[in-house]
């Protein structure tokens, strides 16, 4: 891999050590990748603070340095950790002290993570705490090159707001940070931003949150990990039906970029987004029976119709998700066998607090919880055995990560469940 | 005895001998497998409740959440890594995900290892080559 004669004086150690290794990363991640060079990059969006048994292993070994070493650089140096070079962020993470009466989730996960992110914010990382860093004030601009993980932040950074950045992880993104640069590779380069699928939605007009989210868990199953193109049927989406419909499709598949021709920002017509000469393939067509496919799909998992627990919020929700829930539930009492959680932002809890939202969910038995997920954390209500929600992404992944049984459907299914503790949804 | 030899493109250089474990359907890190055991969990996948701690994982693509290369991490931070992994399509997940994994690692091979390698198959897996014996 080509490197300035700035990437080698950091590969040299002509800026510490910290900045030596994660520049040894890059060039062996580089390598990996058959990149011809690096790109400069000023916007990561990582994870530093989130505890694991591992982590508390190495933070007791040798302090948050150590822990910065092994996990974000894939170092064994002793390394003392300078600030970051470029903008950073945290991404979602573990539950904070204000959910320690709520959730069940250890005490000493709680500590560890106030400790980083105190360690981490003398060090210059945003403390967003989100896996929606584009909700909160993190929009990077069409054609900025990032290196941002979180596989639904991704899709939606590339393919709503034409941003350049590859599905990274934990080390990538911790080397990142203290060099400001990220492998030129994929998602980076023109010629692999074209369409290579293309999906038309026939005979069903898609046009709510649900179906949003079961076509972007087709698009994924039909694109795998390339570029679908979605024509035909559809509604003009707003940005949360494409925070599920980007999620889902990078669950079921490991769509990073696709696009809406006359919606999102590369392809301004089908032609356009499949690279202007290219021909056009023929179509993967979503009918009803598709449709029906993928909620069944969804909801094989489930056989018990008593609903322990709902959760909302996966991608974190919007303010309108959250003021939805809540006008759903006001003047009404959850089950008393039921409990219901909605994933937010911190700094959208705040907006919700003050406009009154959370108080009218909490008054129904609801919470409005942030920083973190059940899936994050490994954390669910006591006895979970069933759960509901309106994400397609929350139930794929939660039966495999808590062992429980999903139901999934719509916002007012699932505040249905939580009032009656019964699953009464079907797809209409 | 002389086997069949793939080659390909090293993304992690060494070598690594041993048995293969083949998954015909893509891995997912984060929510498909649990690294303190070495084990495939995702509740459809074919490989549902098998171990690869130690074995050479044969696998067309890395699918799901950005936490791959993290939780490949975890796993030899744990002891419960595969010795080597054959990687049908590289993407930066699993790329990222072998670098830290810290073992030998090959894909573009010159035929598809998911068809050529069966579960169990012998491998010597020799930074852009591969011999299979077959078992």
């Amino acid at each position: 891999m080509f490197l300035t004669d700035d990437e080698k004086r950091m590969r040299d150690g002509a800026e510490g050590d910290a900045v030596a290794a994660a520049m040894d990363l890059l060039i062996r991640y580089g390598f990996a990748l058959e990149a011809e060079r690096l790109c400069d990059i000023r916007n990561v969006a990582g994870t530093m603070t989130q505890p694991s048994p591992v982590k508390a292993r190495l933070v007791a070994e040798g302090g948050w340095d150590k822990a910065f070493a092994v996990i974000n650089l894939d170092s064994d140096l002793d390394l003392s950790i300078p600030s970051m070079r470029v903008p950073t962020c945290q991404l979602q993470q573990g539950f904070g002290p204000d959910s320690v009466d709520i959730v069940p989730y250890p005490p000493a996960n709680v500590a560890l993570q106030e400790d980083a992110e105190s360690f981490y914010g003398r060090h210059g990382v945003n403390i967003l705490a989100t896996c929606t860093p584009y909700q909160v004030g993190n929009l990077p601009l069409r054609g900025e090159h990032c290196a941002w993980m979180e596989s639904s932040a991704v899709i939606y950074a590339n393919s709503v707001l034409g941003a350049r950045t590859n599905c990274e992880g934990i080390a990538s993104t911790g080397a990142a940070s203290l060099t400001g640069k990220i492998p030129c590779w994929g998602n980076h380069l023109d010629a692999n931003r074209h369409g290579t699928h293309l999906i038309s939605v026939q005979g069903l007009r898609v046009e709510n949150f649900q179906d949003w989210g079961l076509l972007g868990y087709f698009a994924g199953g039909v694109a795998g990990e390339d570029r679908p193109v979605i024509v035909g049927s559809i509604s003009r989406p707003d940005l949360t039906e494409l925070k599920h419909f980007g999620a889902a499709a990078a669950t079921s598949g490991g769509v990073e970029l696709y696009h809406i021709p006359g919606i999102t920002p590369e392809a301004p017509t089908v032609s356009a987004a499949f690279g202007g000469d290219a021909a056009v393939p023929s179509a993967a067509v979503y009918s009803p029976a598709e449709r029906r496919a993928m909620y069944e799909t969804l909801n094989e998992i489930g056989s018990c119709a008593d609903v322990d627990f709902v959760l909302l919020g996966c991608p974190h929700a919007s303010v309108d998700q959250i003021r939805r829930t809540a006008e759903l539930l006001d003047g009404k009492r959850l089950s008393s066998s039921t409990e219901l959680w909605i994933m937010a932002p911190r700094s959208l809890k705040v907006v919700a607090d003050r406009s009154g939202y959370t108080e009218v969910i909490e008054r129904a038995g609801g919470r409005v919880l942030a920083d973190s997920c059940p899936a994050m954390s490994r954390a669910a209500p006591a006895g979970t055995r069933v759960f509901a929600t309106d994400s397609a992404k929350q139930a794929h992944y939660l039966p495999a990560i808590l062992g429980i049984e999903a139901w999934f459907g719509t916002l007012e299914e699932c505040i249905d469940a939580a009032v009656t503790g019964r699953w009464n949804g079907e797809l209409n | 005895m002389s086997g069949i030899i793939l080659r390909g493109r090293t993304v992690v250089p060494g070598t690594a001998e041993g048995e293969a474990l083949v998954s015909h359907e893509p891995i997912s890190g984060w929510g498909g497998i649990d690294p303190a055991r070495g084990v495939i969990i995702e509740p459809r996948h074919e490989l549902f409740g098998v171990c690869f701690a130690g074995k050479i994982l044969v696998f067309p693509s890395a699918k799901g959440s950005s936490g791959w290369s993290g939780f490949f991490q975890t796993t030899r931070l744990s002891g419960t890594a595969p010795i080597g992994m054959i990687i049908g399509r590289i993407s930066a997940k699993s790329a990222l995900g072998a670098v830290v994994t810290r073992v030998p690692a090959i894909t573009d091979l010159d035929a598809d290892p998911c068809e050529v390698i069966a579960t169990g198959d012998w491998l010597l897996l020799d930074n852009s080559t591969v011999e299979v014996t077959k078992r």
